[in-house]
């Protein structure tokens, strides 16, 4: 049985083990490695996609769960050579320094300016993606950034 | 992002072979999905055009004037892929956004005469923070040496003497204002003879990148998810493996079931491989264990799930953290072995009127870094290529050529980025295990690590007590100090180790445990500081003087100590005492605190570089604890890039505090009980405050920063804790203690 479902706006099929989670669907099949692997249990958030526009963690998310949906990756965040204005805001306040968890980090920070454009504190809060670098302080002034930017915008 | 990769070594046929190498680092770059993002083949690498002119081994000049800059470092995120070239291109003089960095792969020279290797681009190493402090010495150099090449160039086409000439944004500038860019120099330039060893540098006045702050050199290539990273590298026809190792230190394979793993869709071959002897140096991979091959992670994965085995417990099954304590706190009670002696602490204890004494404990730690260990090798053609995160490529090329017997030079070594090191990747562990595994499968192989797999064979963070006394008069001064350390040394069954001079400073007293053990983030300072910035403080409170003034007092007039360990040989008491004195005025020391608040400080040297921290708390009747402010100041000498050194501040302080509240590995029945990150919990945003960085104006070379932010945090945390609540914690982590009875003062 295929599962059929879209990829960065591709539509893509995929035929295998249904069980399989979708993070290495995309690392090891559709060669997307900006997805990281970190925990596999769904805490870290390394791994955070969207479907359907909003974060899920990949290394949870079965295949199965995948058909008829429309997955973006980081990879499928810009459009073209215009980056999501949070992708701008990280590189303006130079927030990654390994890099490593940045991906799921600009993903999960997506996700909450979409269902909260002018984001708290305490909304901020809320993302629990780890980084293991310390990058909080630069990533939250990043998601200020972007989310003035948006807001400037829709003026 | 740049399709070029290639890098600029010294001569043609090294540049042709670099290029090839390089261009690897472009294989997870394409981001159409479905796109197989294999290597070049070598022959299509091969045939990539090479227009640019290399001169020298770091650098290459375009034909449309773009100045190439090789990073010869680790990128672990201390930022050397953006700071070492910045220190090139300063004495190059070419504009900062002219600049291209490509990472370099490790290069080894073979000398015929003396046999043996040397290294093309110098250290690539990054371990004690000297990064920096080795670049000062010989990238500004290089880029000086290009500049000297390009100016000698221009000076021949003018016929008019060098020293008359002067550069300025990637030009050589005739008197009579003529120009000419170093774009239309380069292939003269490399016809010269080479510069000679010392050309003068820049006086600090002229610098126009190093001071500046400059952004991450990769940060488009990481948001947008193309940078590439150790666990992303692929090859053609890769295999992934996964391996089950034993969950019992020393231990081995009894039986294996494998009819289930090899029934799993994708598992190619599942093959037991060997761990180390028991007692035997730890020089290879860590455990013994069964491999699964498959043809991709969750193949292996799942084969892994299936297998049933049966293991041999190792000569430490019984053994457990609360046994280890008992091991050290019983040795405390010995003499042990008196490692520095100055002066007479029994005589100052009779003569004295007062003995302060505490006990603190640090836990086992673990490196977690977020990208979990890994490494894809290719051994077919005896010949080897390593891609994977590493922070000791040479450690790599040897123990692959004492494994396998492939010569060094014939073994290729990419370097991509590494997703966190903190020490981890000093140890090649995980490279053995690759070349175990691949010597067995007929293709390239890629192992695989989980986080759970991460977290139980790590070279761990040591496990010590430290006792400390102090002797105090009738005037309530300091007149004796003494610091005994019962510990687990920090090198185990590593070749050629001393574990008794392991411990400095102290009487010591290696206490015997069965976990590998191995070095994290500013290693004996961030061990040492806690227990001796949180005794001052208990001191001060004996004494009854303030915990500053008596740091400033003990420090004394401004002098230099002697310092035997990594970052001396001198310490400088007023650098020490500038960065305490910096801390304590940002955070508003001696001011009013609302009750409930307590403000606490500590200083430490650490690799060379002297950082202060001081934190601002409240602890509420509940035992709720909450971080106000949080200082740092540090003085690592001259800023090469203020942007990267307030980043590692901030990492490294928020890494402290991450360890400092709930971080630590236990032993119970000869395993390790943490498995993933719940019981292994960073820090989140939530938890994770900002931090108020300031960054000493100093004129001395530079040492690295890496390391120095971490050891300071966890005293300056529970004296403040102290200052706020009146208990003081005297083991790590923090964890309950300040709702449990065992916070007592």
């Amino acid at each position: 049985m295929a599962i059929d479902f879209t990829l960065n706006e591709q539509r893509s099929s995929y035929r295998g083990d249904p069980a399989m989670p979708l993070l290495w669907y995309l690392r090891d099949h559709a060669r997307l490695t900006g997805t990281k692997f970190g925990c596999g249990i769904g805490y870290c958030g390394a791994c955070t996609v969207h479907l359907d526009g909003a974060a899920a963690r990949s290394c949870l998310t079965p295949m199965s769960r995948v058909a008829g949906r429309a997955v973006t990756t980081i990879e499928g965040l810009a459009r073209g050579a215009q980056l999501h204005p949070l992708q701008q805001a990280w590189i303006d306040e130079d927030v990654p320094q390994c890099g490593y968890c940045q991906a799921g980090q600009i993903m999960a920070a997506a996700d909450l300016l979409a269902r909260k454009p002018q984001p708290s504190e305490a909304d901020l809060a809320t993302l629990t993606n780890l980084c293991r670098c310390g990058t909080y302080p630069r990533i939250r002034k990043a998601i200020r950034r972007a989310a003035a930017q948006l807001q400037g915008a829709r003026r | 992002m740049s399709v070029t990769r290639g890098a600029g070594p010294l001569s043609r046929r090294d540049f042709l072979s670099v290029s090839m190498t390089a261009a690897g680092a472009l294989m997870a770059s394409f981001n159409a999905p479905g796109v197989a993002h294999t290597a070049p083949s070598r022959a299509a690498a091969a045939a990539r055009p090479v227009g640019g002119q290399p001169l020298g081994a770091f650098v290459r000049i375009e034909t449309d004037g773009r100045v190439v800059i090789g990073a010869r470092g680790c990128e672990i995120g201390q930022g050397v892929k953006t700071s070492l070239p910045m220190l090139i291109a300063e004495e190059l003089d070419v504009p900062w956004s002219a600049v291209t960095v490509e990472q370099l792969p490790y290069g080894l020279l073979a000398g015929h005469d003396p046999p043996g290797f040397t290294s093309r681009y110098g250290p690539q190493g990054a371990g004690g923070s000297t990064n920096i402090p080795d670049a000062w010495n010989d990238l500004r150099q290089a880029g000086a040496r290009v500049r000297w090449l390009l100016v000698q160039a221009a000076a021949q086409i003018w016929q008019q003497p060098a020293d008359q000439l002067r550069t300025r944004d990637a030009q050589v500038l005739h008197p009579d204002g003529r120009t000419l860019s170093y774009g239309q120099l380069a292939r003269r330039a490399a016809t010269l003879a080479a510069a000679p060893a010392d050309v003068p540098l820049k006086p600090r006045s002229g610098y126009r990148i190093i001071g500046h702050p400059t952004r991450v050199i990769d940060a488009r290539e990481i948001v947008t998810g193309a940078a590439a990273y150790g666990i992303d590298a692929a090859l053609p026809g890769a295999l992934t493996a996964v391996i089950a190792r034993c969950p019992y230190f020393d231990g081995a394979v009894a039986h294996i079931d494998d009819a289930q793993a090899r029934r799993v869709p994708g598992v190619r071959q599942v093959f037991s491989i060997p761990g180390p002897r028991a007692g035997a140096v730890l020089d290879r991979n860590l455990a013994a264990g069964v491999a699964v091959v498959a043809d991709d992670f969750w193949s292996a994965r799942q084969g892994r799930e299936a297998l049933r085995i049966t293991w041999t417990v190792g000569p430490g099954a019984q053994d457990s953290s609360d046994a280890l304590e008992r091991r050290a706190a019983a040795a405390l009670a010995t003499r042990g072995k008196i490692a520095r002696q100055d002066g007479d602490l029994e005589a100052a204890r009779k003569a004295g009127d007062r003995v302060v004494q505490a006990v603190y404990v640090m836990p086992l730690l673990a490196h977690a870094t977020l990208e979990p260990p890994n490494a894809l090798i290719d051994l077919r053609a005896q010949r080897a290529l390593l891609v994977a995160s590493l922070q000791s490529p040479g450690g790599a090329s040897r123990m692959i050529s004492a494994m396998t017997g492939i010569p060094r030079p014939d073994i290729e070594i990419r370097l991509l980025r590494v997703g966190g090191g903190f020490g981890r990747g000093l140890q090649n562990d995980f490279v053995a295990e690759a070349v175990l595994v691949a010597q067995s499968v007929k293709a390239p192989v890629k192992v695989i690590w989980t986080r759970e797999d991460d977290l139980q064979n790590d070279f761990y963070r040591p496990f010590g007590l430290h006792e400390l006394t102090a002797t105090l008069d009738a005037q309530r001064r300091v007149t004796g100090w003494a610091h005994r350390v019962a510990a687990t040394p920090r090198k185990y069954r590593a070749e050629g180790m001393e574990e008794e001079s392991d411990w400095i400073g102290c009487a010591d007293l290696p206490v015997e445990f069965s976990l590998a053990r191995g070095w994290l983030r500013g290693p004996l300072p961030t061990f040492s500081a806690f227990a001796v910035q949180s005794f001052l403080d208990e001191v001060a409170l004996a004494a009854g003087a303030d915990p500053l003034a008596l740091r400033l007092e003990l420090l004394g007039a401004p002098r230099q100590l002697p310092y035997r360990d990594h970052g001396g040989p001198k310490l400088h008491t007023e650098r020490l005492a500038g960065v305490l004195r910096r801390a304590a005025q940002e955070v508003g020391y001696g001011g009013k605190v609302p009750p409930g608040h307590g403000i606490g400080l500590a200083s430490h040297f650490t690799h060379g570089g002297y950082v202060a921290h001081a934190f601002e708390v409240a602890v509420s009747a509940a035992g709720e604890l909450e971080v106000v402010r949080c200082v740092c100041a540090a003085d690592v000498g001259e800023v090469v890039n203020p942007l990267g050194l307030e980043a590692q501040m901030m990492g490294a302080t928020i890494d402290g505090l991450s360890t400092a509240l709930n971080l630590q590995i236990t032993l119970k029945d000869g395993r390790v009980e943490q498995s993933n990150f719940p019981d292994y919990p960073l820090l989140r945003m939530a938890a994770a405050p900002d931090v108020d960085v300031h960054l000493l104006d100093s004129q001395v070379p530079p040492s690295g920063a890496g390391e120095m932010g971490m050891p300071t945090v966890a005293p300056a945390l529970v004296n403040a804790i102290f200052a706020a609540s009146g208990k003081r914690i005297r083991r790590l982590p923090l964890g309950a203690q300040l709702k449990g009875p065992t916070a007592a003062s």
